[in-house]
């Protein structure tokens, strides 16, 4: 059925959208690359070499693979609760899971001081004593981060949870596996892939965050400050070059893991 | 679909299990257990330690500070705003989507690498790449930094996937049959749009919608840089309620905190019940 | 004539869906396309519904030259192998969309969406949604919804191919006595050679986007046109140079004329009875018997035994080597 007026229409509308992400995405993306060599490769060269900010880089890293780390046993934990297993509150906690996707990063961050913070905070003051600083130190910008990319795991892995069905760990189960090994040899490579992507997705989201971990960060100097806030901070202190060669940094990390998903994907299941 | 995952919701096939399943043995209830003082100690307590900071002022605490002349404003452009995108980004995200599915050209696939990364971008980055293109040393010469438009423009750009992701793999899925014999009763293409195509989509994006509009009213990381930050001018709630944090009065930051969390329990309820109407319709 | 088909020919890529096709379909009658998954008949029935554009030839529906209409002008009824359902549209809905989109009185739609949806027996369904259906009950949804717009043609696309056996089996029926009713010219695909002999008034055999042979469900089974339509519509089995109809072959133990060889298997398959006898030459021929044939002939394993063909049997010459399938049929049953 196609003819001259369906092609010209088609034409249209992949113009249309074509521009759209080019001036929204690709072009400003493009440019905050340009701006960081804006100078050669000066401005890079100047953030590797500040020690603050190397501290802002590892510690960004350190606190998104625990992150991630803490993210992803318990989103295949929860995933496998909620596939396989029934028990009361079960849609509520469903639809509670997807909270920290629609919850502002600030009111995370907001939550987190109120029940933890050292002075006023609901736990904070006792933890405190204890020994266990949480906000203003690393614990909080932990916790902060696994809250904002808590459900990424689990939107990943559930799909193919209830793709994969539970023939096969009844199989291993009645040639006599127990429920480890079940999990070990039969459900875990099941869903390896899902795992794998939630895992990047996770990460590029635990590299980035910002607002919850600005609240929570304290943002101390050489101590508590990440890679975002260094952005922020530079961009703010007149040093164009720094911020856009840190913001490039962090892009990067980002394209890529959207890319190594994209390409991980199998093109089928489009 | 290339990215289920910066798919903001599941499409209806792949919702989450609603039917039952075995029941909890002594070792997955333990677990489950374990998940839960996880989960309530990360997110469900904190939230609650929102809600009830909010409270401690009385009704009348709380109804000052959100209807403080500043704060009102803050909220009046933050919704205001987050409608208007949503409502552009009903229309493009349904049109991304249809493009990206039943459209092959050269070059599809960059596009919709490009669709993700709004998502996988630090927020505070994303502010920076908008600023390069439309901040005071635009190439094209618009400066719209420190405006209401900035506001827009950073809603725009972070929500981009939202209905995209959700849209695509329902219409990916739809059997072109229908098309067809919508065709054949006589259905003129614009006709078989409306009629067959468009209800088929409408939960998939009002699911996109309510993630979309969600996420613009909690968006904070991309407008710092690019927005000013201008109280009554460009100021939106949660720049608000990080000056009340700073300014040490958690109350007032509470409240305006509790707004957007009903937001964003409006939308998760929403959400539930567009998927429980998507599995009636099968 | 209904519809006539002259050279068509249709090519996706490389690969040849019609060559040079043409048909005529007679006004009125039951007409099956009959042939293998990938033969083009399911082509041929989505040109005629100008789904698909053919790259050469012409279609002409009741007179009119329709080659170059789009499917909104034609006027046809398409049933789908998948229904094709308004997922979101009540039953009654779906069934009306045709006559919505024809601007037609609320009324007029109303007493002629009651009127079919009594034909197909789903009036107590009218207010359901699709989902809430059966197999069969959609596919008969469909069939009414194709109807509403008193269609010139009504094509359905392998409209049972979906259903189990059993509701396979009564819709078939109801398909036939329907068009009892309602006399449209009506024409479905299908590969399932059983369900083309039973229900259809002519079949056109096509394979390989080529037509083998046209004709009534008797002449194509009496008098097959080649290999290809005698192995296609029913069991076969080789007897020297001959293809010929299993049943049609007749044993003997007395008489002195036919065929000499020596029974090797017997399978007893309910009420009929497989012999297979290995001929002088070491040809395995099969012939099928009813229990009481078979009972009193008193044939033994490993005895001689003569194999006849019933006079007036159709038989075709094989050039083909390939063995004959000692299963009934050829025919994917599914």
């Amino acid at each position: 059925m196609a003819d001259h007026s369906t092609f010209a229409r088609r034409q249209v509308l992949r113009f249309v959208v074509a521009a759209y992400l080019f001036f929204l995405v690709a072009w400003p993306v493009y440019l905050v690359g340009r701006n960081a060599f804006a100078g050669g490769l000066g401005n890079l060269d100047d953030i590797l070499t500040d020690p603050d900010v190397t501290h802002a880089l590892r510690l960004t890293v350190v606190v998104a693979v625990i992150a991630v780390l803490i993210n992803t046993v318990f989103g295949v934990g929860i995933s496998i609760m909620l596939v396989r297993y029934d028990f009361p509150g079960k849609r509520a906690l469903n639809a509670l899971l997807d909270m920290p996707l629609s919850v502002s990063p600030i009111v995370v961050g907001l939550a987190l001081v109120l029940v933890y913070g050292g002075r006023h905070g609901w736990f904070g003051p006792a933890l405190e004593s204890a020994g266990l600083q949480i906000i203003f130190a690393v614990p909080g910008i932990v916790l902060a981060t696994v809250f904002v990319a808590l459900p990424l795991v689990i939107r990943e892995v559930v799909p193919v949870l209830e793709e994969v069905g539970d023939e096969q760990e009844q199989a291993a189960r009645s040639l006599g596996a127990d429920a480890v090994q079940t999990f070990r040899r039969i459900t875990l490579p099941a869903i390896r892939w899902g795992v794998i992507y939630g895992v990047v997705l996770s990460l590029a989201r635990s590299l980035g965050e910002f607002g919850a971990v600005k609240v929570v960060s304290g943002n101390v100097l050489g101590e508590t400050r990440t890679a975002t806030l260094v952005v922020e901070e530079k961009y703010l202190n007149f040093d164009k070059g720094g911020a856009y060669a840190t913001a490039f940094l962090l892009a990067l990390v980002a394209v890529a893991c959207v890319i190594v998903v994209s390409a991980l994907r199998p093109k089928e299941d489009r | 679909m290339t990215s289920a995952a910066l798919a903001p919701s599941r499409s209806p096939r792949n919702r989450r299990s609603a039917r039952g399943g075995l029941p909890l043995t002594r070792v997955s209830g333990l677990g489950l257990g374990v998940a839960m003082v996880w989960f309530s100690l990360l997110v469900l307590i904190p939230l609650a330690a929102v809600a009830v900071t909010a409270a401690q002022g009385g009704w009348g605490g709380f109804w000052r500070t959100v209807t403080n002349e500043q704060t009102a404003a803050t909220l009046r452009l933050t919704v205001g705003t987050a409608l208007l995108v949503t409502l552009v980004n009903i229309v493009m995200g349904t049109l991304i989507a249809w493009v990206l599915v039943r459209d092959r050209f050269i070059g599809k696939r960059a596009l919709e690498v490009l669709i993700d990364v709004p998502f996988a971008l630090p927020t505070i980055v994303a502010g920076l790449v908008l600023l390069s293109l439309y901040g005071p040393d635009s190439p094209l010469g618009v400066n719209i930094a420190n405006t209401r438009t900035a506001v827009f423009l950073a809603f725009l750009f972070v929500t981009l996937p939202f209905i995209v992701r959700t849209v695509q793999p329902v219409l990916a899925e739809l059997e072109p049959e229908s098309e067809e014999a919508a065709a054949s009763l006589g259905a003129s293409r614009f006709t078989t749009f409306r009629r067959i195509i468009l209800p088929s989509l409408t939960p998939a994006i009002a699911a996109g919608a309510a993630l979309s509009f969600a996420r613009a009213v909690g968006e904070y990381g991309s407008l710092i840089l690019l927005s000013g930050n201008l109280p009554m001018r460009t100021e939106v709630a949660s720049v608000r309620i990080l000056s009340s944090i700073e300014n040490d009065n958690p109350d007032s930051a509470a409240a305006v905190a509790v707004v957007l969390l009903a937001v964003s329990l409006a939308v998760i309820v929403a959400l539930d019940v567009i998927a429980r109407r998507v599995i009636r319709r099968g | 004539m209904s519809i006539e088909i002259v050279n068509v020919g249709k090519r996706f890529g490389d690969f040849v869906a019609l060559d040079d096709v043409s048909v005529s379909i007679p006004s009125g009658r039951l007409t099956a396309l009959l042939g293998p998954s990938g033969g083009g008949k399911s082509t041929l029935l989505r040109i005629i519904a100008g789904l698909e554009r053919a790259d050469t030839g012409t279609v002409r529906i009741e007179g009119v030259d329709a080659t170059g209409l789009p499917p909104q002008k034609r006027n046809v009824g398409f049933v789908f192998q998948h229904y094709a359902a308004f997922k979101h549209l009540t039953v009654r809905r779906n069934v009306a969309f045709g006559l919505e989109i024809r601007k037609r009185p609320r009324d007029e739609i109303r007493r002629r969406v009651d009127e079919l949806l009594a034909l197909v027996h789903l009036e107590q369904f009218a207010d359901r949604l699709p989902a809430q259906l059966s197999g069969g009950q959609r596919q008969r949804m469909a069939l009414a919804r194709a109807l509403a717009v008193e269609p010139t043609v009504l094509l359905l696309d392998e409209p049972f191919g979906a259903l189990d056996a059993k509701v396979r089996k009564e819709l078939r029926d109801w398909l036939r006595r329907l068009h009892d009713e309602v006399h449209v010219t009506t024409v479905f695909v299908t590969h399932d050679q059983e369900e083309a002999l039973e229900v259809a008034d002519e079949i056109v055999v096509i394979n390989d986007g080529r037509v083998e042979q046209i004709g009534s469900p008797d002449e194509l089974y009496d008098r097959p046109a080649n290999e290809f339509v005698m192995r296609f519509l029913g069991p076969v089995t080789r007897l020297g140079d001959q293809l010929v109809r299993p049943h049609d072959l007749q044993l003997s133990i007395s008489d002195a004329d036919g065929v000499v060889g020596r029974v090797t298997r017997v399978t007893r398959i309910g009420f009929e009875t497989r012999v297979e006898v290995t001929t002088a030459g070491g040809q395995p021929v099969t012939v099928t018997l009813t229990r009481n044939e078979f009972q009193a002939l008193n044939i033994q394993l490993d005895s001689e035994i003569r194999i006849r063909l019933a006079p007036g049997s159709p038989t075709t010459t094989t050039t083909a080597t390939q063995p004959c399938a000692e299963t009934s049929t050829l025919i994917p049953t599914h």
